[in-house]
């Protein structure tokens, strides 16, 4: 079976997906995501959709079931690189994605969870006095 | 209404869904629809066959080039022989799912086309018409 390859990118992970998901691989990305996140202590999961030429809520719930999966695990997703059209549709049917945060480009996403990594190291810092 | 293609499509598995987006999609882009009105109706296609997989057993997809004067457009023809939707209004209400979704679907696909109707029999069936034109 086919798989989505899982990138390391300093203390986060790169997922592109390129292909036209079908159900099979979007569960075996959403395990194989769980475990990488452990296993590379990852504190981010940046999911580059740009290739994506529609998300519906079949998607929809896939990106926000990861989001919640890996909340727990103390990393942030972001979902970079959504077109235009898609964002219109998304709104149109009604589908927030309430649970993720976005961003322009795979740039801006590390830029976002460097930037929690930083907010949560100071607070750490703070404690320990 | 003139009917210049039309191509009809069995969905039984997840990948026919992938398949009814493509052909849609090609459709789409050949009866000259903008870039946002070919994304709408894919994703309203997507959203109308994983259901037809979900809750219908399964069923065909009928994909149209329809003409009506001057304007030119497409009309995907859902149907299966399911359980049917027992409450339509219901079905189509934002949150509602018999199922383990969001109940977007229904009631987002016909926001996503101009013309939408539900045909569904307790029994016998489901028929769902969604409609986009140039
Ligand atoms: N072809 C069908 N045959 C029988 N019942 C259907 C059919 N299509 C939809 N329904 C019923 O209508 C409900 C609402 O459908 P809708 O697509 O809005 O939500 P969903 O499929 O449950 O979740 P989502 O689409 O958000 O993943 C379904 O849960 C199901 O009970
Ligand atoms: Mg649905």
């Amino acid at each position: 079976m086919d798989r989505i390859p899982i990138l390391k990118l300093g203390n986060a992970l790169l997922v592109t997906i390129q292909v036209d998901m079908h159900d099979r691989l979007a569960t075996a990305l959403q395990e194989d995501l769980t475990e990488k996140i452990v296993s590379a202590r990852a504190r981010g999961v940046l999911i580059d959709i740009s290739a994506l030429e529609i998300v519906d809520s079949f998607i929809g719930r896939m990106l926000d079931h990861i989001a919640a999966i890996s909340r727990m695990l103390d990393a942030e997703t972001v979902v970079v690189g959504m077109r235009p059209a898609v964002a219109i549709t998304l709104v149109e049917l009604g589908l927030s994605l309430s649970g993720v945060k976005t961003a322009l480009n795979v740039e801006r996403g590390m830029e976002l969870i460097k930037r929690r990594l930083d907010e949560t190291e100071v607070a750490d810092g703070d404690d320990d006095e | 209404m003139a009917t210049t293609t039309s191509d009809r499509m069995e969905v039984r598995s997840s990948d026919d869904v992938v398949r009814v987006r493509q052909q849609v999609r090609a459709r789409a882009v050949e009866v000259g629809l903008s870039l946002v009105d070919q994304t709408k109706i894919v994703t309203a296609a997507s959203e109308l066959a994983r259901n037809m997989l979900d809750y219908g057993g399964g069923g065909v997809t009928t994909i149209e080039v329809v003409s009506d004067g001057m304007r030119r457009g497409l009309r995907l023809v859902f149907e299966d022989t399911g359980p049917g939707i027992a409450d339509i209004e219901l079905a189509l209400k934002d949150g509602f799912t018999s199922g383990s979704g969001l109940g977007l679907g229904l009631g987002g696909a016909k926001r996503l086309c101009n013309e939408f109707s539900i045909d569904s029999k307790p029994g016998e069936g489901t028929r769902i018409v969604c409609a986009r034109w140039k």
